[in-house]
């Protein structure tokens, strides 16, 4: 299977993509964050179908959009909480609007949407794989940067406020990281289901690791024996992969609930 | 003479509504255990407030010691039964800023002292969102001791422990009050033990305040507690 350039690329980026997913993923759980991961991929699917209709590549219409709307998210919600579910309501309205009215003025035709969001083994170049793995090494080198300040406002936003974090500023930067990796993340599983690597395999860890660091090592690693075993089982059955990546992470969090309620009966 | 850390002057604060704290004066020294007292809504966490500095006085002046280092323990925090870190990761939440994201060499030294100072050694690696309400007030507090505070102010931390736990709990903050000479800001409605430790008092009250050392802590709802 690997003497085909479009299985050496799909599994050089999934290993990427479960990696920055494995790690973000922590953050994403921790901040309670699923349903702000869910609408930035949604923006990424009027991103790209933006980036088709003014001839740029998919990736890179979705690298706008989602970096614009975190941003914007983020300015508007500011620290109320309750307001933020509101306004990312709406934005993700609006930008699932827009991507349907840019698909249809682009002309291509209807695969080109599934692609966008179903996600697409095949369509991955070699040039784009170079453009993930540039944006996934950014994402890696910002986080180690900010990591204690974000761990602290992530892991303990009440007590972290008197520690002189840049709590907002920290906020700021980690949906514009979450951008980048939802934009990322999307090549192969798909706008749609890009939540099941940002979400599934972290939300399962924490029920196995209690520090930061094993919770992001066990994420990496289901999110990739997920892409790697969803690309082998769609390699060998021509399903597609989306729905093996998506049932294998679904399967792992169902046994860590299971596993979580075995463990506190028994004590 | 011990050298004073806070000193508070005619401070007053209002919010949109209503007055909260009006022309308060009082000083806090070194190595001093304060208990603050009064019923719930009387300004109490305001005025902790003030002195972490998130909120200005509306009147009157707030001085505090350059370089103070203030340990905190606030009185909500969000930890539900997933809360998935262990007491000692927790704990080292509180080393924060640019650096490497593993631990150095010193501030894990520094994690096991805490951890030894509030008792926690036997349960250290268990998920913190699994630990009783004692041992959760325990780790808050080895929490706010790993930067080496001058001064710590606990914010309601016995309100839902059970008569036993809350001694265990305040038997920790005497000791590092009286060892190593910690100065502790205890913020309680809680009469009975608000008479036991602290060896000063600041009783705020709907229309003003009292102050002075514990021996003239005088009234009559010794044995109950507010609501
Ligand atoms: N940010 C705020 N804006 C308006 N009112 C507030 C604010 N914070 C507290 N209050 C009010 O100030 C009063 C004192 O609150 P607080 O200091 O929390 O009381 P305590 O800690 O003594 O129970 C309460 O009536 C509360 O509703
Ligand atoms: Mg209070």
């Amino acid at each position: 299977m690997f003497s085909f350039e479009f299985m050496r690329n799909a599994y050089l980026a999934g290993t990427l993509i479960a990696i920055v997913s494995g790690i973000m993923g922590v953050f994403v759980v921790a901040r309670n964050m699923p349903f702000m991961t869910h609408t930035l991929s949604e923006i990424g699917f009027a991103g790209a179908a933006f980036g088709i209709f003014i001839g740029w590549t998919p990736l890179n219409g979705m690298l706008a959009f989602t970096t614009v709307s975190s941003i914007l998210v983020g300015e508007l919600s500011g620290a109320v909480q309750s307001r933020r579910e509101s306004v990312i309501s709406a934005i993700s309205g609006l930008f699932i609007g827009l991507g349907i009215l840019f698909l249809s003025l682009s002309n291509k035709n209807s695969s080109y949407a599934t692609n966008i969001l179903f996600g697409s083994v095949i369509g991955i170049s070699h040039q784009e794989v170079i453009q993930m793995a540039t944006l996934s090494v950014l994402v890696l080198v910002v986080l180690f940067f900010i990591f204690r300040n974000l761990k602290d406002d992530s892991f303990d936003s009440v007590g972290a406020k008197t520690n002189h974090i840049h709590a907002a500023l920290i906020s700021i930067v980690f949906l514009v990281l979450l951008a980048f990796s939802v934009s990322v993340a999307a090549q192969i599983v798909g706008s749609l289901l890009i939540f099941v690597l940002l979400t599934l395999p972290a939300a399962s860890s924490k029920y196995f690791a209690h520090s930061v660091i094993s919770m992001m090592m066990l994420a990496i690693g289901f999110a990739i024996f997920g892409v790697w075993f969803g690309l082998y089982l769609g390699y060998i059955t021509n399903w597609p992969v989306t729905f093996f990546i998506a049932s294998i992470e679904a399967v792992i969090y169902g046994s860590a609930l299971l596993y979580n309620a075995i463990a506190n009966k028994s004590k | 003479m011990s050298e004073t850390l806070i000193s508070v002057q005619n401070l007053s604060l209002n919010f949109p509504n209503h007055q909260v704290l009006s022309n308060l004066s009082f000083d806090i020294k070194r190595g001093e255990f304060l208990g603050v007292i009064g019923e719930n809504g009387v300004g109490k966490t305001t005025l902790v407030r003030v002195i972490l500095d998130q909120l200005k006085p509306s009147a009157g002046k707030i001085k505090i010691k350059s370089g103070l280092k203030i340990g905190y323990v606030p009185q909500f925090r969000n930890v539900d039964v997933e809360y998935p870190l262990s007491i000692k990761d927790f704990i080292s939440l509180n080393f924060t800023g640019i650096k490497l994201p593993w631990l150095s060499r010193k501030e894990k030294q520094k994690v096991q002292t805490v951890i030894k100072q509030v008792n926690l050694e036997h349960i250290s690696k268990r998920p913190l969102g699994l630990a009783s309400g004692g041992e959760k007030q325990k780790a808050y507090l080895a929490q706010a001791l790993i930067n080496d505070p001058d001064l710590l102010i606990l914010d309601e931390s016995t309100a839902s422990l059970d008569p036993n736990t809350k001694r265990e709990l305040l038997d920790v903050v005497l000791k590092l009050n009286k060892q190593l000479g910690l100065t502790i800001i205890f913020v309680s409605h809680d009469m009975q033990v608000i008479h036991e430790y602290p060896d000063h008092f600041l009783w705020l009250t709907k229309n003003g305040y009292t102050t002075g050392p514990i021996s003239e802590l005088h009234n009559d709802s010794k044995e109950g507690e507010y609501v």
